[in-house]
This record gives C-alpha cells, structure tokens and sequence, in this order.
C-alpha cells in the first residue's frame, strides 16, 4: 500500500512540474521579443524607449539572465509561493490569486458534488426503474445534457430563476445564493457525462453472473443493486471524475462571464487577453495542481472500489 | 408425498416470439437427483430461470403450472418467490470466474445469505462461514473468507459458490452446468463433494448439463431435452441401454465417454521427417519480487515432442500445466529459455519476427473460444480471406473463389460468407476459425482446445470434420486439452503435462489401456460417463 502511495504521489508531483515548465518555455520562447509582450502588456510601446530604457527593464524583469537561469528564479519562486508581479495590474500574482481563488474553489467544488449527485443519481435511478417508458425516457437524458451549450442554459437558468421567479440573484459573486445558480450550470455538462456512462456501466453489470448468484441468494432488486452493482458499475466513473475536474476548470472561465463572478476563471481570461505572463503562468500552476490533487484521490481511491489492484494474487 | 417441484404443462415464451420451454411436465421428489440434458438453446437454463423464479423481464410463462414447495410460482408475487430463493431452492452457477462479486470479499458473500436465511441479528456469522467452507472442502478457511475472488482458483471459487447455495439451507439445488468451465479431475472432485453434501443432508439436486456424461454418472433419473421439449426420460441405464428417441440416440453418439476408441494408426514410416520437433525446450518467467519466494517461474521443463505430418500430437493437462506456453513457444510467439524448436527441418529456435514471417504461412492456429478468435466487425468472407490478404497472395475474384473453396472445405453454404460472426452458431464460428486456418494450406495446425467451448454433440461434429481435413489434406495436427475424452478419439500420440514436467508420452492405445503413470490414471478416470461405460462393457 505504501509503495503505491508513493509511487502515485511522486507521479503527480512530476506532472505538476511537467506542467510548469511546459507553460513556461511555450509563453516565454514562442512568441517572438518577451520583453515587448510585457511592456506593452503594461501599456508601453517598446519602440518609444531608448536603448538604455530597455536595458534597465530587462533588468527589472530579470530578462537579462540566461533562459534556464530566469526558468529555475521562477520556479524557486513559485516553489516559495511567489509568483511575481502582474504586468497589467501592477500587483503581486499571489494577492491576486488569494483574492480569487476562494470565488472559484467554492463554485468548482459545489459543481463537483452535484454533477455527481445528478450524474450518480440520475443512473441509480435509471439502473433500479423496471417501466420501460419512464427508464427510456431517463436513459436519453444525459445526451441532453451535454448537447446544450454552457452559456446557453446559463442564460436559461437566469431567465428563469432570477429575472422570471426571482429565486436566485442574476449576476454578482456575493453570498450563498449567487453560487447556486453558476453552480448548476457548470454541474450540467459533468453531470451528464456521468450519468451517460454510469448507464451503460450499470447496463453490464445487470447482466454479470454474479448478479443473478446475488438473486439466488433471494436479495431484493435494491439489496442487490446497492451491494453488488454499484460498487462494481462506479468503476469506469471514478476515471471520469479526474478527467472531468479539467473541464470544470475551463468551464468555470465560461461561466464566471456569464454570471459576471470575479474568480479565476475571468481572471484567466483577462490575463489571456492583456497577455499578462506572469498570471497566466500562475493560474496554469493552480489548476494544474488541483487536476493533479484530484487524480491523486482518484488513484487512491481505486484500491477501495476495486481490490484487484493491491491484493495481487500469488503465482504459485 | 407431495413432490417438491412440480411442473405441469409449462410453457415459457420469450417476447420476440420463440417458445423457450414447451408443454413441459417434470417432478422432483425430496432427496432425489433429476439431470436435465440438452444442447444450448434447448431450453433448460429458460427452465432452471423459470423455477428460481429469475426469469428476465422478456420472457414469460404462458400456459401451465409449476409449484415449488406448495406454491404456485406462475401466480407468485416478487416477494414469495424471494422468500423461496436461498432458502428453498439454492443455485450452483455455471461458471466460476464470473459468478462471484469481485469487490466484496469471499467471507462477507457467504455471510449475505447467511444474514438472509438467519436474520440480521445472528453473532455466530463468523464461525457458520468457517464451517460452511471447511464442508465444501477449502484448506485454511479462516484466511479465504478474509481474500477476494480472484485470489482463489476456479475450483475454489466454485466450491465458494456451493457454499453460498448451502448457507440459506435450501431443500434443492439447481446447479446449471456446474462444471463445464473446470478442469476434468477438479471437475470430478466437485461433483462428486456436491453430490455427497446434498446426500447427506436429503437435498435434492437439480442437474443441468449438455454433458450426458456427466448426467448419467450422478442423476437417478435423466430428462432429456430438445426445443424446449422433454422428448424421454428414464433411469440413467435405460436412457443409455435403449434410448427411445433419435435425439436421445445422437446425443449418445456424440458423448466422448460412449463413443469407440479408433483402429489403431498406421505406424510412422521412419522415413518421414518430423515437421515440428521441440528439443529440451524449457521455460522460466521471472516473477515480481516478493520476499522469501523464489522470483522465477518454471513453466515449462525439458519438454521434446515430435509432430509428423498427417498425425495429431495430443499435449493433455490441467490449467497450469503448461500446455499453453508449449503451444506459444510452438507458435514462435514465445522464445523458449532453453532447448531448440524445428519446423520443417530448419531451426526456428532464435529467428527474428521478420525471418519467421514467412513461416508463418505453413503454421496456423485455431483458438478456444471461436466467439473471441473472429472480429465481430468482419464478416465471414473478411475473416476467411485475411491471411491470403494479408500476406499478399490473392486478389479480386480468385480471392472470392479461394474464400467460396474454402467455406465449403468446412461444410458451411456459401452464402454464410456475408454473414456476421453474431448471426452464427458456436460450431458454424468454430468452423469458420478452421476455414481461415486452413486458407494458407498449412502444414500444421495447432489447435488450442478446439471444441471445450463447444456442446457435446456440435464438439463431435467439429471433431469429424477435423478428421476429415486432416486424411485429405495431410495436415499434422497439435492438440492442447484437458479433456482426455476428446483426445481418446482424435489423437494419434499423446503427452500428459503436469507444472511443466512431461508426465508420461506414448501413444494413444498404450496411455489408455495402459497408463504407467498414477496421473494418467486419474485422468482417465475423470471422464464424466465412465462409470456407466464401464459397467455396461
């Protein structure tokens, strides 16, 4: 058990740097002059400064060292938590990402837990139902679901909920309340791919033989789905659920301008937009680090769901 | 006394239109052993389903009775027919590897029906699931009930699933080809265990099985079934001794136990050179290390064989015994750690993959499972003609007529080349692996258990067929199983593995009538039907 801790521990933390460097070299070497990117990021025109100027501001962002030496002061930095300063805001990248962090863990995480309710539920209940119609009509759902555009049923819900019942306010990232609604919509998508392939996966199992030795035990339908089903058809989801958490993130740029919410998301974005190296560089570093914590979970997770990993049989 | 399942004059009838199960009467007493024989699709599974109560929402009962411990189960509701499941009627399922929860563990799938017939609220849990497993005969059950199901072998996983039927104490026990997934001698010890526990305790045991072997070795009485009808029954002797029906009559035929050992063969003209010869092959695999055990694995040991062309070498074992890693090392799939293969004079022993390519062409294989070996997205034509293909050798319309040749070697009509292999039989696919084996005409085929997937009958057609090719064509034959049933009629020499050590060779006159071996021995007596064969010589 420990050595497949550590093994998958070790793994992750070499993604995570993979990502980092990766993100580096491709901001810093491709596109052409770094330092006029910057200066102009920070609304200068590189043309309209003198030689000395120039040199003074390669010094400044440390342009002047080597390229391996300019990567490993980053990473060090990083490493310490300091991820420098925003060109286009003038502020540290930390302050930055410790204002909006919160907004966006908070949305990501209450769209992860019910994208696997809705998904999860969804399925079990598809799995348990025996009248044909309604269990059709439920298995056609999640393709619904995930044919419908983000920020199309997110200006449903608004229509809906906020402008039409009033339940929910429309925009803003203020209280429990605001969250619901963005929350949803980015649950949607996930939701439905779970459900889709918990569907199938249930499906299978259904005809299993070890299902109809859990019936001739005389389990009931439900004992039999809860204690013998499950566990096993959740396996191909639990894949999912890692894969999925990268999704979360580019949908939460979607929907932060939907719904107007200051997160990372339209931090991204913005910074994108200005090209604002540093912070783009940071929030890569985040989300990269929250995709590799997840599927750390997942990984460790797998054992519990399914013995067949660590109890390896002995050849004899 | 009334009988504890009585069936009258049932019908079962699945939705998309064809009668499972036909008019069908049938009575077991208290005690009483009762096989049910027949093909697949005859409809014994439908009625083993029909009796547990289990069947799918497709199927339904459309005219008769059938009453199970008094009760009347085509009026039953859901919850009645649960309360009799486990706890009335208990089920050995078919085959081991599957039929177990693989995430929940072996002790916590005994304790369920425990729980189910005993109550929640029951403190000896524990020590019944010791008990119950220590009685289907598992060594240290204390520490299996703690592992998975992929930590015990098929038999012990089968003896779990006994286990499992026993624990809700039922008064029958259906076991729907309780063996035909194992090895004969492990297959032997488990019916025989089964059949002992059921005596003991007066239950009685509801046999199904294409196998008339194994049906006339173990049932008081037989029913013989085809097309969802019961077309005879009768004590096992008279079925034997003078079935009545013509069905009944071909199944006997087709049994390996009942059927005539061949003439002896023509002896091998020493002029003939071997196409195949091992010489001293042995094979190790390194292990993953684990402290205090050895970190390599002998599979294969100082194994030599001779395969001469227009013959059929039999390599006979149990799971384990290496007989597969002998047929991949034959195959060049494998290089062997020591010793050296020839083909066809030449030593094949250390070519490369590219140098052993065109070998390829005069060595095929046929494959166990014929529903796995084709591609379920090729039709038959596509699978038929994919080594010419593939090696280059034919194009257009003398590809068409090669695959028209080809498909009627194997007695198949040739409009079946359009069709998928999903619209086929198990033997019409078995047929089709042999026509694409056949397409490069070989000089030797390996067949790795050609027919053990097979029903009895369909595995005596495949079989002849097999025969046939082989006195036209002069192909040599190596035959890997565990059943010495199906080798008695179709080898020539025979080799008996066991943990990769050559136990005994010879050929097949001497090894049957006169194994020198205690292993050979058993082996022999394993075969389901002998007991009654025996006797009735």
């Amino acid at each position: 058990m420990s050595r497949y801790l550590i093994g998958r521990v070790g793994q992750a933390l070499l993604v995570l740097w993979g990502a980092y460097s990766i993100t580096y070299f491709i901001l810093y070497l491709l596109p052409g002059d770094t330092l006029s990117i910057m200066l102009s990021a920070s609304g200068m025109e590189a043309d309209s400064l003198s030689v000395e100027d120039l040199a003074k501001a390669r010094a400044y962002y440390g342009l002047d060292k080597g390229l391996f030496e300019q990567y490993f002061d980053l990473l060090l930095g990083a490493l310490r938590g300091d991820f420098g300063q925003s060109l286009s805001l003038n502020r540290p990248v930390a302050d930055l990402l410790a204002e909006r962090l919160p907004q966006t863990l908070s949305l990501a995480g209450l769209a992860i837990v019910l994208s696997l309710l809705g998904g999860i539920g969804l399925a079990y209940l598809t799995a348990y139902l025996r009248w044909q119609p309604l269990k059709k009509t439920l298995a056609r759902l999640p393709s619904l679901g995930f044919s419908v555009p983000v920020f199309w049923m997110g200006l449903l819900l608004i229509q809906v909920f906020a402008f039409g019942l009033g339940w929910f306010p429309a925009t803003g990232s203020k209280g429990v309340e605001s969250l619901v609604l963005p929350a949803i919509t980015l649950a949607i998508p996930s939701a439905a791919v779970y459900a889709q392939v918990l569907q199938r996966s249930f499906q299978g199992v259904w005809r299993e033989s070890y299902i109809a030795t859990a019936y001739a035990k005389g389990l009931s339908r439900g004992q039999v789905q809860a204690r013998h089903g499950f566990k096993n058809a959740a396996l191909p989801i639990l894949t999912l659920i890692g894969l999925q958490v990268g999704n979360t993130v580019s949908g939460a740029v979607l929907v932060e301008t939907i719904f107007a919410r200051s997160g990372i998301g339209r931090l991204a974005q913005e910074a994108v937009l200005r090209q604002d190296i540093p912070v783009v560089l940071a929030i890569v570093s985040v989300s990269a680090a929250a995709f590799v914590l997840v599927n750390l979970l997942v990984d460790l997770l797998y054992p519990w769901f399914d013995p067949r990993i660590t109890h390896t049989p002995k050849v004899s | 006394m009334n009988a504890l399942v009585d069936i009258r004059q049932l019908s079962v009838r699945y939705r998309h239109g064809n009668t499972a199960v036909n008019r069908l009467s049938l009575r077991v007493a208290q005690g009483e052993t009762v096989a049910i024989v027949g093909e697949s699709g005859s409809g014994k599974s439908t009625l083993a389903n029909a009796i547990l109560g289990l069947l799918p929402d497709s199927a339904q009962i459309t005219a008769g009775q059938l009453w199970v411990d008094g009760q009347d189960l085509t009026h039953a509701s859901e919850r009645q027919k649960r309360a009799l499941r486990g706890r009335t009627i208990g089920l050995v399922p078919q085959d081991p590897m599957v039929s177990l929860n693989p995430t929940l563990r072996v002790g916590q799938q005994i304790a369920e029906a425990l729980i189910l017939a005993k109550g929640k609220r029951y403190p000896a849990v524990d020590a019944d699931i010791v008990e119950l497993l220590q009685q289907v005969g598992i060594d240290n059950p204390v520490l299996r009930a703690r592992q998975y199901p992929h930590e015990l072998s098929g038999g012990m996983r089968q003896r779990v699933l006994i286990a499992i039927a026993l624990a809700g104490n039922p008064r029958l026990i259906i076991a729907d080809e309780p063996t035909s997934a194992l090895d004969v001698t492990v297959q032997r010890k488990i019916l025989d265990h089964l059949q002992r526990l059921v005596s003991e305790r007066g239950i009685s045991l509801l046999i199904i099985t294409h196998d008339l072997g194994v049906a006339s070795d173990r049932a008081d009485r037989i029913l013989v079934m085809q097309q969802g009808e019961l077309v005879e029954q009768g004590a096992p002797r008279q079925i034997l001794d003078a079935p009545q029906h013509d069905y009944t009559r071909a199944l006997i035929a087709a049994a390996p136990a009942f059927a005539k050992r061949r003439e002896p063969l023509i002896h091998i003209d020493p002029m003939i050179e071997p196409i195949l010869s091992l010489k001293n092959v042995g094979k190790t695999f390194a292990l993953p290390k684990v402290k205090g055990e050895d970190n390599t694995f002998v599979a294969l040991e100082n194994l030599s064989l001779e395969v001469y062309p227009g013959q059929t070498l039999a390599i006979v074992g149990e799971s384990g015994s290496g007989k597969s890693t002998a047929l991949r090392i034959a195959l060049g799939l494998e290089k062997p750690s020591q010793g050296q293969v020839w083909f066809e004079q030449q030593d094949v022993t250390h070519l490369s993959w590219r140098d052993f390519r065109p070998l390829r062409q005069r060595l095929q294989l046929v494959q166990q499972n014929p529903f796995a070996a084709l591609d379920p997205r090729f039709t038959v034509f596509d699978s038929i003609v994919e080594p010419l293909v593939s090696f280059g050798l034919l194009k257009g319309p003398a590809l068409e007529q090669a695959a028209r040749e080809l498909i009627s070697r194997v007695h198949l009509p040739a409009s079946y080349l359009d069709r998928l292999p999903r619209e086929l039989s198990g033997g019409q696919c078995q047929r089709v692996a042999i026509a694409r084996a056949l397409a490069l005409k070989p000089g030797l085929l390996l067949l790795d258990e050609p027919v053990s997937a097979l029903d009895v009958s369909v595995q005596a057609h495949i079989l002849d067929l097999l025969e046939e090719l082989q006195r036209e064509m002069g192909i040599a034959y190596v035959l890997v199983s565990h059943d010495l049933s199906v080798v008695a009629n179709f080898a020539h020499e025979v080799l008996v593995l066991r943990n990769g050590k050559v136990v005994e060779q010879g050929s097949v006159e001497r090894i049957f009538n006169h194994p020198a071996n205690e292993y050979t021995r058993e082996l022999i007596a394993a075969i389901p039907g002998r007991h009654v064969a025996t006797r009735a010589a």
